[in-house]
């Protein structure tokens, strides 16, 4: 396949950046995204230009490092896909391809298609955890979960923190994450101790970052690489005004 | 940990009030709009009605008490409304300061993507709608003790363009209605999947309903059915 790839370059932070055409030619359609990017590096070194920089780490859609809009999908075109995971043959020979980093303003690029995701890991610092010892894994039977809240508790821990849900809000709503990091807790025994004061952190540290409010207008779950479920936000909005009605603080614990 | 905001300024908080305020004035809309229907009963009904629109609680209450009351809460429920949309919005967009070069039109519907645009059209319209049919300023007829004949000569065939305001003004609630009533069931805790499906059929039926309902009396006076 012979391919354009139109990409953002930004030298760092303080550069104003713009979008770069690069021709790739000799792609097969067996590579991942990912491998036809380094093949573009392996390229630019040989000529001796700057590779372009884009994050990634396990390549196998579980680490949630690697994040892209790809013509304006997050995480290309291919649903519940993460970018490391798409397949060139999901593009036609001959197309042109625009790249770009997740846009927030609580994700600061750092180069290139390198964002700080680090207003996410503030939102799970400010609550995202449970601070009762749980020692190793218990017997499963010795608390009992029901089906339906170990199902929903599940779907929700499968969130890969990628920030796709972010790159895809009309908002620059963070909202989808947040709203999982809150489930996979609070519809367990173990979370319901710190469930009115977590939320009230979360909602805080996630307002604080800059991202914006949620409209549901649903375009997250369809961008979200493990198909997150809308109705997860409702859950969130639900603790949250149950918390502000008790009175609860943001003290884990209190 | 201190609080950081108080809770009402959160993005949470925010929408709750939306929805709260978005509530009460789906309520009075449901009110109006079966009023409205009265035009169809004949001009001596329909009149007696709304001259009773201003004697509402009288016994209890003196004069038009009841109406300046109902007036306040409304007025405090747009306010509301607009001021906690405002401050979302401005937050979302400074969110995105670096727009995307390439986006496709996103997912979600028209109506989710439409509706601050179409708030401030619905703002617009109710303004020239006091203006006309209210204080009468606007209206051809503008006589306060014959609503009916206000309504009769503000649709007339020769005054097309303002029942084609009326009508787009009417579809834009109908659409602002369409992703509005689903998104205010979500953003006061409605969260399970079969839950969702039921609040988006419920939002979707509700604004067909309601743009008929409020239609109809332009078409009627239009077609001459109501004169």
């Amino acid at each position: 396949m012979n391919l354009t790839l139109r990409i953002w370059r930004q030298k760092g932070p303080e550069d104003k950046g713009r979008m770069v055409t690069y021709p790739v030619d000799d792609v097969s359609p067996d590579m991942s995204f990912l491998e036809m990017l380094d093949v573009l590096n392996e390229r630019l070194i040989l000529s001796g230009e700057d590779p372009v920089a884009f994050d990634h780490d396990c390549r196998e859609g579980i680490c949630g490092m690697c994040g892209l809009m790809i013509n304006g999908d997050a995480h290309g075109p291919q649903r519940g896909t993460t970018a490391c995971q798409l397949h060139m043959r999901q593009f036609k020979d001959g197309e042109t391809i625009d790249i770009e980093p997740w846009r927030a303003s609580a994700f600061p690029v750092v180069k290139d298609l390198v964002v700080n995701r680090s207003a996410f890991d503030r939102i799970i610092a400010a609550g995202g955890y449970v601070t009762a010892p749980t020692g190793s894994a218990p017997e499963a039977h010795s608390t009992p979960v029901a089906k339906a809240n170990a199902d929903a508790a599940f779907e929700s821990a499968a969130c890969i923190g990628c920030g796709a849900c972010v790159a895809a809000c009309p908002n620059g709503s963070g909202m989808l994450f947040t709203a999982a990091k809150l489930t996979q807790l609070s519809l367990l025994p173990q979370g319901q101790p710190e469930r009115y004061t977590r939320v009230i952190g979360m909602v805080d540290a996630h307002d604080e970052a800059g991202f914006g409010g949620c409209t549901n207008a649903g375009e997250c779950t369809p961008a979200c690489p493990k198909g997150i479920p809308l109705d997860t936000i409702g859950r969130l909005n639900r603790d949250y005004l149950t918390a502000t009605a008790k009175g609860a603080n943001n003290t884990p614990g209190s | 940990m201190t609080k950081t905001r108080s809770p009402i300024r959160s993005n949470v908080g925010l929408k709750a009030v939306m929805a709260v305020t978005g509530i009460l004035l789906v309520l009075f809309l449901i009110a109006h709009m079966l009023g409205n229907l009265k035009v169809f009963t004949g001009e001596t009904s329909f009149d007696h009605y709304a001259h009773w629109l201003r004697d509402i609680g009288k016994p209890l209450l003196p004069g038009v008490w009841f109406l300046w009351i109902l007036r306040t809460v409304l007025v405090v429920a747009v306010v509301a409304h607009i001021v906690a949309a405002t401050v979302l919005a401005r937050r979302a967009r400074a969110a995105r300061p670096v727009k995307y070069a390439h986006r496709k039109k996103v997912n979600g519907s028209y109506a989710a993507r439409t509706m601050r645009w179409g708030g401030v059209i619905i703002l617009l319209f109710v303004i020239y709608h006091l203006l006309d049919l209210t204080t009468g300023t606007l209206n051809p007829v503008g006589n306060e003790s014959k609503p009916y004949g206000n309504v009769v000569a503000d649709f007339a065939p020769e005054r097309w363009y303002v029942t084609l305001f009326y009508t787009l003004a009417i579809v834009t609630v109908g659409f602002h209605l369409r992703h509005g009533a689903f998104s205010a069931f979500r953003s006061l805790g409605q969260q399970t999947p079969r839950g969702e499906r039921r609040a988006r059929t419920a939002a979707l039926v509700f604004a067909v309903l309601l743009c008929a309902g409020y239609l109809v009396v332009p078409f009627a006076v239009l077609t001459g059915l109501v004169s």
